[in-house]
């Protein structure tokens, strides 16, 4: 339990550390907070910027997670558009790139992770773009619109979004794949198909097989995409989505504990009891899998925010939670539940072609991890059995006309 | 705009107004009410937002997706009058709108 009147410091407001600073305040944690963050703007939701945000479907003020004006209320001093440049932890201090330094009681890194740049040729020509901020989704909306084509460099689930996003808006789109298959790193190979399928669907254009290996501009702009077989992709703008690396300098220099990742516990802690780390930037024990590892997702940042924020106030830890995610991509819902390790069956539940259907990797007969498409029943029972590790039968589960329900009760 | 009462498992109430076009999630979010996940943020995606709709109010707050249905089917504690507070829309007819929450979204 924290001292009445410490001084907590999170550094990074984004979905974890603005939501960690609420959370705060919601129990009931009186003393002084301080929210740092990179970004002019107050923090608020990722998914939507490849998504509803970039179709226009969503404005900057529903993105936001609370108004600005609930930080002051609220008697949290948001401090923007300024970086963290070191902790000292024998002083308990942090080292602000304005000059300032904050004392800390409780520190709180949320720094996230960044785009992963392609050391290639060209990749600093105007018109190639990543896609993490506000101000990545500003620069890609500018650039998308009618006639325009856009190049993805990598087939992963941003990559994917925006294309679908892009059709929308009238724009081109052409996927450029190292891998034989999209999704590779984070789906099998029925999910891989039925995505390539629903976007040729659309007018995507895909190109697997196809490794990149530099761009080519006029007058400082980008105009074509170089594979290595020599072909060069002609496009307007190019978006590289091919991964993330976690944002742990700060931790790594202050000698915390880190690995692929800032190490935490289940109540988020860093190697040093004074620091919690939450968010894309931590790797984290998950126990339902019996191993370490580092999700790029706003429910595990959720989640480890409420961890740090019970942790610091005394509350009890919270029950953990089964891990999950979701994409929309035209009239299409994905939720996944779970991680996909260890499996050694995959089972499809329902038919591809009918647009509805779920994939179970099983483990023996528990279940590991599921993609439901368009099927809540099956994602809201899998993400149950996920966490249960109850055996299922496996002839059930595979037969549609036995209700997930019934599945589950067997 | 619509005044909003939301009123938490232990009974404290939080009164908020709204403004038309957010939906009753939104309002409750962004006003910090606690006892409202929305892990999604309104893609309809993970029924942490679930509210119990006071009796009075339910013929106001519009019918269900097939998608809410769906989802609510399996959340907990689920009522005739569980809705996901996403999924309400803001507007002048609900001023007065009281909605109850469950005792835990997860």
């Amino acid at each position: 339990m924290t001292s009445p009147d410490a001084h907590v410091v999170i550094v990074g407001a984004g979905h974890a550390g603005g939501t960690l600073a609420a959370l705060l305040r919601q129990y009931g944690y009186a003393g002084p907070v301080t929210l740092v963050g990179e970004e002019p703007i107050p923090p608020y939701q990722r998914p939507p910027l490849s998504k509803a945000w970039l179709k226009g479907e969503a404005d900057a003020e529903s993105l936001a997670l609370k108004p600005l004006e609930f930080y002051a209320e609220n008697r949290i001093d948001f401090r923007p558009s300024v970086r963290a440049e070191r902790i000292d932890r024998d002083r308990k201090a942090l080292v602000l790139s304005d000059g300032t330094t904050l004392a800390y009681d409780i520190l709180v890194l949320a720094t996230g992770a960044r785009a992963i740049r392609l050391p290639i040729p060209g990749a600093d020509l105007e018109g190639i773009l990543e896609l993490r901020t506000a101000a990545d989704a500003e620069a890609l909306k500018a650039a998308l619109g009618p006639g325009r084509t856009m190049a993805v460099v990598g087939g992963g689930y941003i990559g994917l979004e925006a294309a679908a996003s892009a059709r929308a808006l009238g724009a081109e789109a052409i996927v450029l794949e190292r891998e034989p298959r999209i999704l590779a790193r984070v789906a099998g190979e029925v999910l891989s198909n039925f995505f390539r399928t629903l976007h040729e669907g659309h007018g995507v254009r895909f190109l697997t097989g196809a490794s990149v290996t530099g761009f080519r501009g006029e007058g400082g702009k980008v105009t074509g995409v170089e594979l290595a077989d020599g072909r060069v992709i002609d496009c307007d703008l190019a978006l590289v989505g091919v991964g993330a690396v976690p944002n742990q300098e700060l931790a790594q220099a202050a000698g915390l504990a880190v690995d692929r990742g800032v190490v935490v516990d289940l109540e988020a802690r860093t190697s040093d009891p004074s620091i919690f780390a939450i968010g894309d930037v931590t790797l984290r024990p998950m126990p339902i899998y019996g191993r370490d590892f580092r999700m790029e997702s706003v429910p595990n940042a959720l989640e480890q925010a409420k961890q740090a924020a019970c942790a610091i106030t005394g509350r009890p830890a919270p029950a953990g939670e089964t891990p999950w995610q979701w994409s929309d991509q035209y009239d299409i819902k994905l939720q996944i539940a779970g991680y996909n390790f260890d499996s050694d069956q995959t089972l499809v539940r329902g038919d591809p072609a009918s647009g509805r259907f779920a994939i179970f990797h099983l483990k023996g007969d528990q279940v590991q991890a599921v993609e439901a498409i368009n099927s809540p029943p099956e994602f809201m029972m899998g993400r149950q059995l996920i966490g249960s590790r109850r055996p299922v039968d496996k002839q059930r589960l595979a037969d549609p006309s036995v209700s997930m329900k019934e599945v589950a009760a067997a | 705009m619509a005044k909003i009462t939301f009123i938490q498992h232990d009974g404290t109430e939080h009164v908020h107004e709204g403004k038309t076009g957010l939906s009753v999630m939104e309002v409750a979010v962004k006003n910090n009410v606690p006892g409202i996940d929305a892990d999604c943020g309104g893609a309809c995606a993970c029924a942490t937002c679930h509210v119990y709709v006071d009796a009075a109010w339910l013929g106001k707050t519009g019918e269900k997706t097939a998608m809410e249905e769906s989802m609510l089917d399996f959340a907990e504690g689920v009522e005739p009058n569980s809705r996901l507070s996403c999924q309400i829309k803001v507007s002048d007819a609900l001023d007065g709108l009281v909605v109850r929450l469950p005792e835990s979204q997860h």
